[in-house]
């Protein structure tokens, strides 16, 4: 590893829809965190403690599910944008493995 | 508690330190230019590079706030974990790609990218030191409390030992060793976590936990007496003084504070006063922490224990409504000398109430709501707006690779912090809890299953702070060498006085690193980096979002923005009720205002800004052109 600067990236023709499927995915995920929140808020925290399933509460599953959702949700991006980027089959965008 | 470096303690830590130190020297060689120093050449794997994400991100407050937090507090602390992680969702969604494309080494650079404004070099470079200063404020004073039982040594002295170690890894090689400290660091941290989980499920949940001990084998843990008043005064002591809920007795063994809770039952508590503990010259703090019934088991069931559970079982067990836990809290009152007291003392609560929000986090009134609201956005939106994290993304090839980075460190971040919750609570059920600094749970609950694991959590541990620290002082160094020296201040550096201008850079802001950890001793380090998170989400984010998605953002409303961004956030800290009960030492009713978190208003006036003086100083069609002038 030469630590040396990196190649320019140059233009990326994937580029808009990238943009546009990021700015959806935010928008679901924005409205699952905020739906946390308020959930908690509008019911003074009641609401959070309901047993949900397996014996824990909807704080803790809701809790967990954000974390989980996060990251199926990030997969799901890549795998998009990644199909994308291969579709237009422009070699700058290949990464390096 | 007074708990004394082993030497295999101290072996583990040394071990841990001249590895970091050789991986500086060995990349210090190959870190010659600028884009070396500040950026790692951007040639890092991008796996490699989504684990040092989790390195950079994954600091003292994560490990060491939350855990002490959901020791403590209970699920209120999970609620960071939830916020720290959703950010991610922000920096992946919408930053990720954009700020590669744009960027060189610094943020500055991201937002002045279309603009070339002296206006915003200034005011982003002074946006990252703010960020990187408040940031770097909780991880040392981390580092102090870690090294006091790692070594035996004062918490001034860890401080001083970090921020001379993260000096010498940051001026050796900048971003290079930085980088690879960090991947180390996240990668240990990940692994031992998930050691300590698993031990902790197989020993399970029980009334008498195994808790820690001292060097003869007797059990440290403290377990409260329950008495009532009347039985402390026919046992020959009488009341001299009552503070509240607080009460202090006097009898022929010496003076003693009790809580009395809603039933009339007085609580033993453990108190602090003039350099006596429980009312002994020099004398010792017990851990503490533990349940007190478990539901569904009588009491002999739930004092033999559960034995091996799952992690769902454990959950579940908790949060049952006859589980009772001992939540400890902390309080100062006056005795009847007018002499400061601070009293360390539990609540009984239920397994429902431990496993909920609501302890600290309270929803019951207007404000309270409002605050809450309030972190948890800054928590949402501050993640993608931290300089340290920001400049990670010029350390890869290409805006794919800062796509799939980000990737690997959501799941290794998130997975993290699902780890924190399982920590924090097997604090509070196994005794490992310090009640003058909560930060040392996940570490003590580590030597509870032996002084080897605890060696080696403390190591990563401390090398948690090592990493996240030597991330800040990459990127405030590069503010100071890079935006304000050579951009800003026009001075055309070689490349070779902008590495020597960005390792002089690394040295100021470590003093200055280390002087501030001193000073701030003590207070939780999550909540600290809470309201970094909100000056941040404050300053910058609302720049880069609309930079990338408005096309009338001006350089003028850029700087309008930051500058607002910065002030107002800033303000509401220093005038807001926490400031004012705590390190100003007067009371929250003193304070000008009840607003605790500042995000909610701040972030809005900050993206308000921007577009109210992009459009009063854009031309149509021309806002970057239109305002380069700024």
């Amino acid at each position: 590893m030469l630590h040396e600067p990196a190649r320019d990236s140059g233009p990326d023709p994937a580029s808009p829809y990238k943009t546009r499927l990021g700015l959806w995915m935010f928008l679901v995920y924005c409205l699952l965190y905020a739906g946390f929140v308020l959930l908690n808020v509008a019911t003074g925290g009641k609401a959070m403690q309901a047993i949900v399933l397996a014996g824990l509460n909807l704080a803790v599953v809701y809790g967990m599910g954000l974390i989980v959702v996060a990251l199926i949700m990030a997969l799901i991006y890549n795998h998009l944008c990644t199909k994308r980027e291969r579709e237009l089959k422009d070699p700058r965008w290949e990464v390096r493995s | 508690m007074n708990l004394h470096g082993t030497p295999l303690s101290i072996a583990v830590f040394a071990l841990f330190v001249v590895a970091v130190l050789y991986l500086s020297y060995f990349f210090a060689r190959k870190a010659k230019s600028a884009a070396g120093y500040y950026a790692a050449g951007g040639q890092i794997h991008w796996a490699v590079n989504g684990i040092s994400f989790a390195g950079d991100y994954l600091s003292a407050a994560s490990f060491l706030g939350i855990c002490g937090m959901i020791a403590t507090l209970g699920y209120d602390g999970f609620l960071y974990s939830i916020g720290y992680l959703a950010g991610w969702v922000v920096a992946l969604f919408v930053v990720a790609e954009p700020m590669k494309r744009l960027g060189k080494f610094t943020f500055t650079d991201a937002v002045d990218a279309k603009y070339d404004s002296r206006g915003i070099k200034l005011a982003a470079a002074i946006s990252t030191l703010v960020v990187s200063i408040c940031y770097l404020i909780p991880q040392m004073n981390g580092a102090g409390s870690l090294v006091e039982p790692l070594l035996g040594l004062p918490h001034w002295v860890g401080v001083i030992l970090v921020g001379t170690i993260v000096i010498a890894i940051v001026a050796t090689a900048g971003m290079a060793s930085t980088t690879y400290v960090q991947f180390l660091k996240g990668g240990l941290l990940l692994v031992f976590s998930t050691i300590m989980v698993v031990l902790l499920m197989f020993r399970g949940l029980g009334t008498e936990p195994a808790g820690l001990k001292d060097d003869a084998g007797r059990a440290l843990l403290f377990v409260p007496q329950q008495t009532t008043e009347a039985e402390l005064v026919a046992g020959g002591q009488r009341q001299v003084h009552a503070a509240g809920e607080f009460l202090k007795f006097e009898g022929p063994n010496g003076a003693a504070w009790w809580r009395r809770d809603a039933q009339g039952s007085l609580w033993q508590t453990q108190w602090v006063s003039g350099g006596e503990v429980n009312g002994v010259a020099g004398g010792l703090l017990r851990p503490v922490g533990r349940v007190t019934a478990l539901g569904g088991m009588s009491p002999a069931e739930a004092a033999r224990g559960t034995g091996p559970v799952s992690p769902v079982s454990y959950l579940a067990r908790l949060t049952h409504p006859d589980t009772r836990i001992e939540q400890w809290h902390s309080t100062k009152v006056n005795d009847e000398a007018g002499h400061r007291v601070t009293i360390h003392y539990p609540k009984q609560v239920s397994g429902t109430d431990q496993m909920k929000p609501g302890v600290k986090f309270k929803v019951d009134t207007f404000w309270n709501k409002l605050n809450f609201v309030s972190l948890m956005l800054a928590l949402f939106l501050g993640t993608a707006a931290l300089p340290h994290i920001l400049i990670r993304y010029y350390t890869v090839p290409s805006p794919a690779c800062a796509r799939k980075s980000t990737i690997v460190a959501i799941a290794a971040i998130g997975f993290f912090y699902v780890l924190t919750l399982f920590m924090g609570l097997g604090a509070a059920t196994n005794g490992t809890i310090n009640p003058a600094d909560n930060n040392m749970s996940a570490p003590l609950l580590a030597m509870s299953f032996g002084k080897l694991l605890f060696a080696l959590i403390s190591a990563i541990a401390f090398a948690t702070v090592l990493g996240t620290v030597a991330g800040l002082i990459v990127a405030a160094s590069g503010a100071v060498a890079h935006d304000l020296m050579d951009r800003f201040g026009r001075m055309n550096l070689t490349e070779e006085r902008k590495v020597h201008a960005g390792k002089v850079a690394a040295f100021g802001v470590g003093i200055i690193a280390i002087v501030l950890g001193i000073l701030f001793r003590g207070v939780n380090v999550s909540f600290l980096v809470g309201w970094a998170f909100a000056v941040a989400a404050s300053a910058n984010l609302p720049a880069i979002v609309m930079l990338l998605f408005w096309k009338r953002t001006t350089a003028a409303g850029i700087v309008a923005s930051i500058t607002v961004g910065i002030i107002s956030a800033l303000g509401i800290i220093l005038t807001g009720p926490e400031m004012f009960a705590g390190p100003y030492g007067r009371t929250a009713a003193e304070a000008w205002h009840k607003l605790g978190q500042p995000g909610i208003v701040s972030i809005p006036l900050s993206f308000l800004a921007l577009v109210v003086v992009s459009l009063a100083t854009g031309r149509k069609g021309g806002g970057a052109k239109a305002a380069r002038a700024a």
